[in-house]
Parts: structure tokens; C-alpha cells; sequence
């Protein structure tokens, strides 16, 4: 066990942990971030996605001791209480279906759009290609990801001294639904 | 809150919900600890009555209401379509509702999901409660102010006398937070049914109009709280170590192994089930891999290699004590042979195809207070429960399953193995116990959509009429897992438990409107040589074997297009209209109607398929594929890139044209249809299940490929047909959606590769060295 620090969504966090533990685990198990998922595992899915350096990272493989720099994950996206214009285009295009997906869809754009703000149909479908869908939600991901370079992305670097890492969360069980609307007034 | 929901409203209501519907007592905000859900709820944990008003609806202060549903939602967005339908019955604003779905404890066993019946059956009793409940009020109101109901008006949650505007009262202040106390009539939640007439279709506002679901914000801003976040005090992590081969026999454990290793906890063994548990979940996995156990092979192979496994079939006999379904008979198809000018065979076959869930099998359970409580994101919670209380040998009010979301079903996985390993984990550590399966067990071990062999024929008649028609299907389903039975999980299996008879499975039939003079069609079941802990488990997926038989039947009716030199809708279109009756639900008339509305939308040029091969790389071609399921039609064209150097297959278009008439939500339609298409098109172009005699091989993304972002068509478009040919009935039903649109899609792929190549594919997926291979074979 050794102990790791990890910059995170703005804040700062001390694990104490085996150095080799994939970072998707502390992210999950010590940090409570629901965004990161568990799907394979071995680097091939994508939805463990976290952002570090810009660049869209597989953190079911990356041991936490190779961190080095800044990680943005699903949570990390939004502004002061304001989604990102990719989850605003996610939402508008009603892209997930079941959503375990999403977040790896969510970073994997985010990092591509970083890189290259006006991708052509077909740098969006190789870009996104290795993130992959089990309810094939693909279409809609590449309209949502269309539909938000049709306005400017605005993207900024995340202002670290506002920033909340939303350690709990409010929400109840999956098995209860309301507008987001009715939830958030 | 402007007449809004409580932000922690949810949480309190599925927290309290239970000393609520036991007591007539006020509903205390403000008590729940929103992280750990219904923490507050030691057990045990009594069905909820069916026929208690108050099992289905209540109404808070603050003129808001909380719809409690038997239902699981997965992301079709079923859950926003209740509360639309349930909201217009009401009577209130949807955004003053919320639903709870599907948690054994606090709502009514409506079976959970299965079989695209959410709108079409299961809506029923919600519309019907919702309206009860509004008669109530109404009552209520009447009461209150002295004046006859029809004196009476209600909108939004409020009731205001029509003569005197100025009297009003809303729900909330007629009721909310107490008891209905009204009983309804009914045997059990499909059949509830209080004094209130529900709303016509026409009479519906809310439902009908396209909504945004309300769980895609969650999704997307990362609060959503998933059956896999579930963190308990006390909680341990557990990952199964599973046989190197099917069928194995466990032999020795060497648990030093493992002894040493930091956090781990305990390895537990009953036959050839073996698992790990650690502190941690990154200590269970390494646990898992390092530790050394020994299996003996079994005597004879499990099962032929995935290359054989059709000669095997071939050479089948229906398994012992299973019936041959038979559907369909009409006139005498052997004389049409008989007397056929030409008869026309073809074969074709359908592989194992996976459910192959996006994020794993997984579940947590917690045995405190003596109870069960499973966090699930299975979609027949209220089975899961029944056969965990089994499994274990609890009674059943000591075991409740709390539904949370997942990763997408389709259908009975292994999240129910998952749910009895954790529960039996849990309950001989006597700790909360997460179990989560790896990525390569998820792949080799869920359960699978049978592989088929059909066989089919034609006799053509002098006339160039298809005179005679047969199908007979072999269908690889023997010992077919049901839903939550506890001694077919995998645990059981593993553990020694057999039952006394195996499920019989199931064939499928297809499902046409073909008015054809002399037809047979034929389904038997046919077993591997293993039917016990076999990673070629079979188990519903998503239309179970709907799929196959569509793509059998409907490839089969362009070959006899193609040889009749005939346009494949045309063809088809002649055969709809060849009969003239008609069923209750107009099922002919729709079928029409959709063939015609995907054509006219495509932009169709009717002439044989199998046009003349263009000179260059890419050949192209369009194919068309029709079929139902229940009272749902469905009509697909694909259009096709055949690249003939390398066999690649590129669906450049798709266009559906989809029947399941009236829609309660167009937007979550048009998107569930979408999705399902693609998935139809996964399953034609890349998915099959390898294995060689000792285990299967298909363990991840790669050797297992799925669609991805590459494989999406330029353009997708859906038609929403309503083809009831009576537009203007009051009454037009639900019909439902989700499993429809991907039953016809690898036909109409393999009729579009037809078209582009004039080679036929029988064998599905169209990977592209098989189809290179047909191109190679045929000289193109
Ligand atoms: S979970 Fe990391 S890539 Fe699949
Ligand atoms: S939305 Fe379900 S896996 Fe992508």
C-alpha cells in the first residue's frame, strides 16, 4: 500500500492504496464518482473514460501511481451548476438508452472536440470509434456531437477554485423517476 | 418550489414508503438519508396489495403525485410513458409526478419487464388506478362543496366549481399526504380496476406528445445512482472463479495462494462454484486471477466447435420429451410439391448471439437484520426476489430486491446468477457483499440467443405462384433458462442442483401475413450434448428467436422473388393481398401499410433484386424485410456498400417503417426503434459466439466484435405508421415496441447483399471473410 494523491475535478485527494490499483477503482470505491464505469476492464470499451492532460485516458488500465496531471471525470464537466454543451447536446438528442456507456461517449467527444473543434462525419466516427455501445445509441451520439459544434463549445479550462467534487449524491434508486426539472426546483 | 416536487421528495417517498402504506400515518420529509436507500427498512418485506389504491398512487401537500409501478425501464423510456399516461388520467401536470419503478417492497408485482408489453398490457391498471384516483378527488371535492361532480371541473391537480370560479381546491389540499383508503376490484395487478372509466386516446393530452425521457439527464450529468455504485457499511467485493472448461469438475483449491494477499477475506467453495471475497474490488480481482485451483476435464466434449456446430445440427434429433411447435398449417403443402413446375430449398443459419451486457453482470446484497435486501438492475425484479428466497430457502418476506439502473438487459441475463451469488455470499459471511463478473466471464458465460437451422422450401406453381411453403427450424434451445428460477442459475448448476425435467425451450415460427395456399411451418428443440453448466446457456433475448425465424423466412421470400423475377415488395405486396380477411387487429391491412410506407419513404424502384454488377470495388444494393411481433408490424429497407476486394458490408441507409399504434411517446419511439435497428444490424454483421469443444472462445471486444460507431448508416429514417385502417376509433390500442424493429433487419441485409452481388449469405453474421469467401466462391 503506498499513499497517492489525485487532482480530481479541482479537488485534491489521499489515498492510501496498491500502487498498481487501476485508477477506475479509487475513482469509484474512494472517491465515490459515479461517471466512470466497469465494462471490460482491459481497455477496449471505453466506459471508464476519465480526461488527464486533455487526452481521454482508459482508467480501468492506468495504475494510479502513473497518474501524472489534472483528472476530469463525467462530474468535472459542468460549469457552476451549467452542463457542458456536449451533455446539453446529449440531452436534446436524447442519446443514451440504458447510459452505462455514456460516460466514455461524453469524455471520448469532449477530448476529440478539445483537439480538433471542427471534426468532419468521418473524424467523428473514427475518433469515436473504439467507444463502443451495447444499446447502439451511436446514431444519436454522433447527431448530439454534431448538434453541439453547430454552437460554440465554449470549452475553458476548469476553474479549480469553484469547483465541488460532488462527493455524494442526492439521487435515489434507479427505480424512481421524475423531470430533472421537477427535481433540481 | 412553485408547486413542484421537493428536491428529496423521491428519496423520501421510497425510503418511508413502506411505514406509509402500513400506517394511515402523514408522510415525514426531511427523515431520509438519501445515500443509503431505504436503509430505514429492517423487514421483512410483505408484497404490496394490488387492489389498495394506495399501492399505486399518492398525492402530496404540495399538489404533487407519486405514481409506484411494477415496471423496470432499462432505457426505453417506458417510465416517462407511465407517467404520461398516469398523469393524464390524474388529471395533473407531468412535471408535478414522479414514478418509482420496480422495487419488490414498495410497488406492485407487474412482473417487471419482458416481451415489449409495457405499453401495450401494463399500462392498463396504471391508466385505470390514475383514474380511480381522480373519481376520488372528484368525490372529495363534491363533498367539500356541496355541489354534484358534474358541477365540477379539474385541471392540472386542481378541482374548480364551474358555476363559481373562485371555488377551488387542489389534490394536495384534498389529500395530500393521507391515505386513499379505497379498495379496488380485480384478482391481481393486471387486472385492478377501481369505479372510473379511463379516457379515450382522444381524450389524452399528455400522453401522445413527444417528451424527454427523464432519466437521459441523470445519464448525462453523472448523479444518476446505478445498481453498481451501491455502497454498504461493512461492504466486501466478490469475483467468481469460474471452470477453465465447460463442464469441469473441480478437483483442489490451494487457497495459500491467495492467503497472503492484502484485504482478502475468504475464498468460498460449494461444488464447482468457487469465488473470491477481498476488502477491496481491485484486491477480489487480482485474488480471483491468482488463485490456483485444479479442474478434470469432462469425459466427452460439451459440445461440438462453433465451425461444426451446424453439421451437428444437421444431424439432430428433437430432444427427448420436447413438442415440435406447429403453426400455420394451410391446405396440403406436400401436394403442392407434388405438383410443383419448380421447387426452391434453402438453408440458413443463425449462430449462438450473446446478450453480452455493456457493463457486466452484477449485483449487491445486503443480509442484515436477518433479511435479503438485492440491489439489481435486473429487469424482473419481482422473479429475482422469489427465486433468491428460494435459492437461499428464505421466505420470501425476507427478501426484497431494490431496482436500480444498469446496463442495458434485453432479456434474462446473468444478472440473476449474479443477484444468487452475492445473496449466497452474503448470507455465509453474514456481510454485505458486492459481486461484479469480469468482462471475459460476461462474454463466455451469459446466457445466449439459441442458434437455429432452417430449412425451407417453396413449389412453384406453373403459373409462376408460390403454391407451397414449409418451414422446419431446429432451434438449439434445450434446458432453456426461465426467469429466476433458482435452481437453473448458474450457482445452482455449479452447485449440483438439477431439475427433475429440463425446460423444454423453444422454436419460433415466422411471422408473416403471407396468404399462401398450402403452408407448413415447423419448430423443434434440439440439446448439445452438455445442457449443465454450460457457457451455451440459452436464455430469452430480446424477441427470443424472433430474429432467426425473420431471417430464415424473410430471405427465403426474396429468393422466390429473385426466382420469379419479381420486385421484392411486389412481391410481397401480392402475397398480403391475396388474402382478404383480417384479424382483430387489422394485422393484414397494417402489414400492407408499412411495406408501403418504408418503399414510398426509401423512394423504392421496383424491379427484380440482383440488379447487373457495376465493374468497380463497391457494389451496392437494397433489400427489404418485413414481419411483426404481436400486434406491432414492421417494414426495414438496407441499402449496401459490398466491397469486393475485401467482403466489407456497409449499411449505408436504413429506412423503418414501424406500426404499433397509438404512441404514448413519439421522441422515446423514435429513438428505442432506432437503437433496435442497430442492434438488428450488430447481430447481421458481427456477432456470433465462438467455442471449441472444451469452452467457449468469444471472451471480450475483440474476439467477440460488436457494431461501432464506423459501422452507422449515412442516414436513418423511421416512419411511424399508424395503419389502423379505422383512423378515426376512439379506442386506437397500445400496441408494443422495442423488439420489433430488430426481427427483421438481417434479412433485409442479406437481401440488399443479394442485390448488390447476386451472391446469397445464409449464414449470419456477414463478417467480411465469410462474405468474401461467397463473392470468392461465386466468382464475383
Ligand atoms: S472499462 Fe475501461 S475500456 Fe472498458
Ligand atoms: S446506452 Fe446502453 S450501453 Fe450505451
Amino acid at each position: 500500500m503506498s499513499r497517492i494523491t489525485l487532482k480530481v475535478n479541482g479537488g485534491a485527494h489521499t489515498v492510501d492504496v496498491d500502487p498498481a490499483t487501476p485508477l477506475l477503482y479509487i475513482l469509484r470505491n474512494d472517491l465515490n464518482l459515479q461517471g466512470p464505469h466497469f465494462g471490460c476492464g482491459l481497455g477496449q470499451c471505453g466506459a471508464c473514460t476519465v480526461i488527464i492532460n486533455g487526452a481521454a485516458v482508459r482508467s480501468c488500465i492506468l495504475p494510479a501511481s502513473a497518474v501524472k496531471g489534472e483528472i476530469t471525470t463525467l462530474e468535472g464537466l459542468a460549469t457552476n451548476g451549467k452542463l457542458h454543451p456536449l451533455q446539453q447536446a446529449w440531452i436534446d438528442e436524447q442519446a443514451p438508452q440504458c447510459g452505462f456507456c455514456q460516460n466514455g461517449q461524453i469524455m471520448t467527444a469532449k477530448a476529440m472536440l478539445d483537439k480538433n473543434p471542427h471534426p468532419t462525419d468521418a473524424q467523428i466516427r473514427e475518433s469515436m470509434n473504439n467507444t463502443l455501445c451495447r444499446c447502439m445509441s451511436y446514431n444519436r451520439i454522433q447527431a448530439a456531437i454534431k448538434r453541439a459544434l453547430e454552437k460554440p463549445l465554449g470549452f475553458q479550462p476548469p476553474d479549480t477554485a469553484e469547483r465541488v467534487v460532488p462527493l455524494t449524491h442526492g439521487a435515489a434508486s434507479g427505480g424512481s423517476r421524475a423531470s430533472k426539472k421537477a427535481v433540481v426546483a | 418550489m412553485s408547486g413542484n416536487i421537493p428536491s428529496q421528495v423521491e428519496e423520501i417517498l421510497s425510503t418511508n414508503r413502506r411505514g406509509f402504506l402500513k400506517t394511515a400515518g402523514l408522510l415525514f420529509v426531511g427523515m431520509a438519508a438519501p445515500d443509503a436507500p431505504a436503509a430505514d427498512a429492517p423487514g421483512p418485506y410483505p408484497v404490496v396489495d394490488p387492489r389498495k389504491l394506495d399501492s399505486w398512487i399518492v398525492i402530496h401537500q404540495n399538489n404533487t403525485a407519486t405514481f409506484y409501478v411494477g415496471k423496470t425501464d432499462p432505457g426505453q423510456g417506458t417510465g416517462t410513458g407511465f407517467r404520461q399516461l398516469m398523469a393524464d388520467e390524474l388529471d395533473i401536470a407531468f412535471d408535478n409526478t414522479t414514478c418509482i419503478m420496480g422495487s419488490t417492497d414498495i410497488t406492485v408485482d407487474q412482473v417487471g419487464s419482458g416481451g415489449s408489453t409495457a405499453m401495450e398490457r401494463d399500462s392498463l391498471p396504471m391508466r385505470r388506478v390514475a383514474a380511480e384516483a381522480r373519481r376520488v378527488l372528484l368525490e372529495m371535492a363534491s363533498a367539500r362543496f356541496g355541489i354534484p361532480v358534474d358541477g365540477l371541473a379539474v385541471s392540472e391537480g386542481v378541482i374548480t366549481v364551474k358555476a363559481d370560479a373562485s371555488k377551488h381546491v387542489t389534490y394536495g389540499e384534498l389529500i395530500g399526504g393521507q391515505k386513499f383508503n379505497v379498495t379496488l376490484s380485480g384478482a391481481n395487478a393486471a387486472s385492478v380496476s377501481g369505479k372510473a372509466k379511463t379516457k379515450t386516446i382522444p381524450e389524452l393530452k399528455i400522453a401522445g406528445k413527444p417528451m424527454h425521457r427523464d432519466d437521459i439527464p441523470g445519464k448525462v450529468d453523472a448523479t444518476t445512482k446505478w445498481a453498481v455504485d451501491v455502497k454498504l457499511p461493512g461492504m466486501v467485493h466478490a469475483r467468481n472463479v469460474k471452470p477453465p472448461y465447460a463442464c469441469a469438475k473441480l478437483t483442489g483449491i490451494d487457497e495459500a495462494s491467495v492467503k497472503g494477499l492484502p484485504g482478502f477475506i475468504k475464498v468460498m467453495n460449494k461444488g464447482n462454484y468457487v469465488a473470491v471475497v477481498c476488502e477491496r474490488e481491485e484486491q477480489a480481482v487480482k485474488a480471483a486471477r491468482q488463485l490456483k485451483t485444479t479442474w478434470e476435464k469432462p469425459a466427452t466434449a460439451p459440445f461440438p466447435s462453433s465451425e461444426d456446430l451446424f453439421r451437428y445440427l444437421r444431424n439432430a434429433k428433437p430432444a427427448a420429451g420436447t413438442t415440435p411447435l406447429q403453426e400455420g398449417l394451410v391446405g396440403n403443402s406436400e401436394a403442392a410439391f407434388a405438383n410443383a413446375a419448380k421447387t426452391i430449398e434453402a438453408e440458413y443459419e443463425i449462430p449462438f448471439q450473446g446478450h453480452t451486457a455493456f457493463g457486466p453482470a452484477h449485483a449487491t446484497a445486503d443480509p442484515s437484520n436477518g433479511q435479503m435486501t438485492i440491489y439489481s438492475n435486473d429487469m424482473k425484479t419481482y422473479g429475482m426476489r422469489r427465486g433468491v428466497a428460494t435459492f437461499l430457502g428464505m421466505p420470501q418476506e425476507a427478501v426484497r430486491v431494490v431496482y436500480m439502473q444498469g446496463s442495458q438487459g434485453f432479456g434474462r441475463t446473468a444478472a440473476e446468477d449474479a443477484a444468487c451469488e452475492a445473496a449466497w455470499i452474503a448470507r455465509e459471511l453474514g456481510r454485505p457483499v458486492r459481486m461484479q463478473w469480469m468482462r471475459d466471464e460476461e462474454t463466455a458465460w451469459d446466457t445466449k440467443s439459441p442458434a437455429f437451422l432452417v430449412k425451407m422450401r417453396g413449389a412453384l406453381d406453373a403459373k409462376g405462384n408460390l403454391a407451397g411453403y414449409t418451414y422446419d427450424a431446429l432451434s438449439c434451445d434445450y434446458n432453456h433458462l426461465g426467469y429466476n428460477e433458482p435452481d437453473t442459475t448458474l450457482i445452482a448448476q455449479l452447485m449440483g442442483q438439477r431439475r427433475a425435467k429440463p425446460a423444454a425451450g423453444s422454436a419460433a415460427t415466422p411471422s408473416d401475413m403471407y396468404a399462401i395456399p398450402n403452408r407448413r411451418m415447423n419448430g423443434d428443440v434440439v440439446a448439445l450434448p452438455a445442457i449443465w453448466e454450460t457457457p451455451l446457456r440459452t436464455g430469452n433475448l430480446r424477441d427470443p428467436n424472433g430474429p432467426q425465424a425473420a431471417f430464415a423466412s424473410e430471405s427465403f421470400i426474396d429468393e422466390i422473388a429473385a426466382a420469379l423475377k419479381a420486385d421484392p415488395v411486389e412481391f410481397r405486396l401480392r402475397l398480403l393481398e391475396a388474402g382478404t380477411g383480417d384479424d382483430s387487429g387489422f394485422r393484414r391491412a397494417r402489414s400492407i401499410a408499412v411495406l408501403k410506407a418504408a418503399a414510398q419513404k426509401y423512394g423504392w424502384d421496383a424491379r427484380p433484386s440482383g440488379k447487373p454488377r457495376g465493374a468497380g470495388k463497391i457494389l451496392t444494393g437494397r433489400g427489404i424485410a418485413y414481419t411483426f411481433r404481436g400486434q406491432s408490424m414492421v417494414a426495414q429497407i438496407a441499402e449496401v456498400e459490398v466491397n469486393r476486394e475485401t467482403g466489407h458490408v456497409w449499411t449505408k441507409r436504413m429506412v423503418c417503417a414501424h406500426d404499433c399504434g397509438f404512441v404514448v411517446n413519439p421522441e422515446s419511439l423514435r429513438t428505442s426503434v432506432e437503437c433496435g435497428m442497430l442492434h438488428g444490424l450488430s447481430r447481421a454483421l458481427h456477432e456470433e459466439v465462438r467455442f471449441n469443444t472444451e469452452k467457449v472462445t468469444s471472451v471480450d471486444w475483440v474476439s467477440h466484435p460488436t457494431l461501432r460507431h464506423a459501422d452507422v448508416p449515412e442516414s436513418m429514417e423511421i416512419v411511424i405508421v399508424n395503419g389502423d385502417p379505422h383512423p378515426d376509433r376512439p379506442d386506437l390500442p397500445l400496441y408494443g415496441a422495442g423488439e420489433a424493429c430488430l426481427k427483421p433487419t438481417m434479412a433485409a441485409v442479406a437481401n440488399a447483399i443479394y442485390d448488390a452481388t447476386g451472391v446469397r449469405i445464409r449464414r449470419v453474421p456477414f463478417r467480411p471473410e465469410r462474405v468474401l469467401a461467397a463473392l470468392k466462391a461465386a466468382g464475383v
